[in-house]
């Protein structure tokens, strides 16, 4: 092993810590809704798959300029997020977890249909609006979609943090996530604090869709995206922040190492063998909070 | 009308009809079921052999999910297990037929025990999840264990034989399936009259309790991953016959969840929602193409078929969930109350 390729290795990292700020990213706006609603919801990959579709009809259908593009993706999302909450999840509270859970089973496969119905099951190309010029760090090359991809995938999660510090709405809803009860009893209107949640997890999952469809294609099957989300939240942690931004890290890392290494179709059986293992050895994640059941 | 059903031994109160009614009905039905291939049409033919397969592989999933409370998405790949087990064995061994479906079922049996492991650690979503990464590793396993599984190509199975009868037409087929199907169904009706089912139902209703009550958590779970895999490994193995080619695409995800929706919609915990829920799920496409055929510019309305079964089939599993949380069983059962004092209450 004398002439290992250290810079391949360097460069192979980069991209994938590269696309794991992504997951992060997915992984953060799932952990929003499951802190806040204790909702696991498999529709995220579906949920970046409507923002990513949104911005394709303002910025290529309607053909607006990219900035106003991603602000109606953005807002058409977060409407979309309330609506959902609203129809779908809001009639369940209360309900056991499992039953939620088959509700976004379900909202996915919705959501999957009405894509194929407006814009077909064909690959399409989102429009152009990351610089193409190749980025140097150091000595290693980093593909520039993915690194500029990374760069916003960073400043909004920082964003997003520092809004749930300050913001009133955000103290809310981590006083929610807390102790409903007690938020009830605070003054807190909850059900608008779900709302809200849903809101603004499904405006960051469109965000990172646009990233993440601008770095590969615009397909139906994009959710697929959201298994490895899922991985990562197990990973982290369901209802850990911090959890979700390292776990996205981890599995963008293995995903881009046994993609390389072994080959593009170990990349989801080496994700779901770090699954396994997690849930063998840390049944509640990295950094999740053990839960003790009582009778 | 019914009345006077009164019971005087515990046997007639477990006892799985408790009226005359009840077994002359199902006798019309056995009947019906006889009767059925003389009459029906290739096409109905076809779509019964699916509907059985699937109630077979639901009722599987209904033990272990609706019965024990584990909720499973690897039922599909359980069933890919079982699929190319038959296609090996009747390739490679030529084994007699029922012999290679009770392969099927065993091969998916041990699968789905060593599976359903994770299972005392973990529960509810966890374990949801952790069969979605089982039932990936199972794709891997199916796609690049090439020597055994003929890789992406998959396999191709030839016709069942019974007595040298190749069964290679939807006729024939529907005498082996059929029959397989009611055996296994009335194996499942007849588990929750026993210890083993209730300890089942003990674990789905509250985990902790049953094992305070004496009940060994681990063994029971498993026992239950175990009969649920075995009935989705005998159904895979009639899947097998009945398409004649295994490939690793054959059992996607998407199947695993069309199953668990059979059971939301049939209903969970009970054996004739697991009937319902699978009848009623394999047909709604049919449906579908009847209802597109019908519309004035059908063939421009076929291409949008697709997209509009997947959000049906969305829409099914929300509205049920939120609508009817216990299924067409509990529609049924609505319907057959009604009924009872018919004429004098309604």
């Amino acid at each position: 092993m004398m002439d290992f390729d250290w810079l391949m290795l360097f460069e192979i990292s980069l991209a994938g810590l590269g696309s794991g700020g992504l997951y992060a990213l997915a992984g953060l706006a799932f952990v929003l809704i499951y802190k806040a609603t204790k909702v696991v919801n498999l529709a995220i990959g579906e949920m970046l798959m409507m923002g990513a579709y949104f911005f394709f009809a303002a910025a290529s259908t309607m053909g607006w300029p990219i900035w106003l593009g991603i602000v109606a993706a953005v807002i058409g999302s977060g409407i979309l997020g309330a609506v959902i909450e609203r129809l779908l999840i809001r009639p369940m509270l209360g309900e056991a977890p499992i039953s939620v859970f088959m509700i976004t089973v379900g909202l996915s496969s919705i959501l999957v249909g009405l894509v194929e119905l407006i814009w077909g099951a064909d690959q399409l190309r989102l429009p152009d609006f990351m610089p193409s010029d190749p980025v140097l760090l150091g000595e290693a090359m980093v593909s520039p979609k993915i690194f500029y991809g990374f760069l916003a995938a960073a400043v909004l999660i920082a964003g997003v943090l520092l809004v749930f510090r300050f913001w009133r709405g955000g103290v809310a809803l981590r006083a929610t996530a807390c102790d409903q009860a007690a938020a009830y009893s605070m003054g807190i209107d909850v059900p608008r604090v779900f709302s809200m949640t849903w809101m603004v997890a499904a405006m960051v999952a469109a965000i990172a869709g646009i990233i993440v469809g601008s770095i590969s294609s615009l397909s139906p099957t994009m959710g697929v995206f959201g298994l490895s989300v899922l991985v990562v939240v197990i990973v982290g942690g369901l209802d850990s922040v911090p959890g979700a931004l390292i776990g996205g890290l981890l599995v963008g890392l293995v995903e881009s190492w046994t993609g390389t290494y072994l080959g593009g179709e170990f990349k989801l059986l080496a994700t779901f063998s770090l699954l396994v293992l997690i849930l063998m050895v840390r049944p509640y994640g990295l950094f999740g909070t053990h839960e003790i059941e009582r009778l | 009308m019914r009345i006077g059903s009164a019971k005087e031994t515990y046997a007639q109160d477990g006892a799985l009809f408790d009226s005359r009614t009840q077994w002359a009905l199902l006798g019309v039905l056995g009947l019906a079921l006889l009767v059925f291939p003389f009459v029906a049409s290739q096409y109905w033919l076809y779509l019964a052999c699916l509907v059985a397969i699937n109630v077979a592989s639901a009722t599987g999933l209904n033990i272990l999910t609706g019965y024990t409370g584990q909720v499973s998405l690897g039922q599909a790949a359980f069933m890919g297990v079982g699929a190319y087990a038959v296609a090996i064995l009747e390739k490679q061994l030529g084994t007699p037929v029922l012999l290679n479906l009770l392969g099927a079922g065993g091969a998916a049996m041990l699968v789905g025990l060593v599976v359903g492991i994770p299972s005392l650690r973990v529960k509810g979503l966890y374990l949801a999840i952790a069969t979605i990464a089982a039932s990936f590793i199972l794709h891997f396993v199916f796609a690049n264990w090439t020597r055994v599984t003929g890789g992406t190509a998959g396999l191709n199975v030839p016709p069942a034989k019974i007595f040298g009868l190749a069964l290679d037409t939807e006729f024939r087929l529907y005498w082996l399936v059929v029959p397989i199907t009611v055996l296994m169904l009335a194996g499942a009706a007849n588990l929750f009259r026993t210890r083993i089912g209730r300890a089942f139902v003990a674990i789905r209703d509250r985990d902790i309790s049953a094992e305070v009550l004496g009940i060994p958590l681990l063994r029971y779970k498993l026992l239950s991953f175990g009969l649920s895999s075995f009935y989705a490994g005998v159904a895979g193995g009639l899947w097998a016959y009945f398409f004649r080619s295994v490939t690793p695409e054959s059992f996607p995800l998407l199947m695993s969840i069309f199953f668990l929706a059979a059971i939301i919609v049939g209903g969970m915990g009970s054996i004739l929602g697991g009937i319902l829920g699978a009848v009623f799920m394999t047909l709604i496409p049919e449906v579908l193409k009847l209802v597109v055929g019908w519309l004035p510019n059908a063939n421009e309305a076929m291409v949008l078929l697709a997209p509009v079964r997947t959000i049906v089939f969305g829409v099914l599993i929300v509205g049920f969930l939120i609508f009817e949380p216990h299924g067409l069983a509990e529609i049924w059962r609505r319907i057959r109350r009604f009924f009872h004092l018919w004429p004098f209450r309604s």
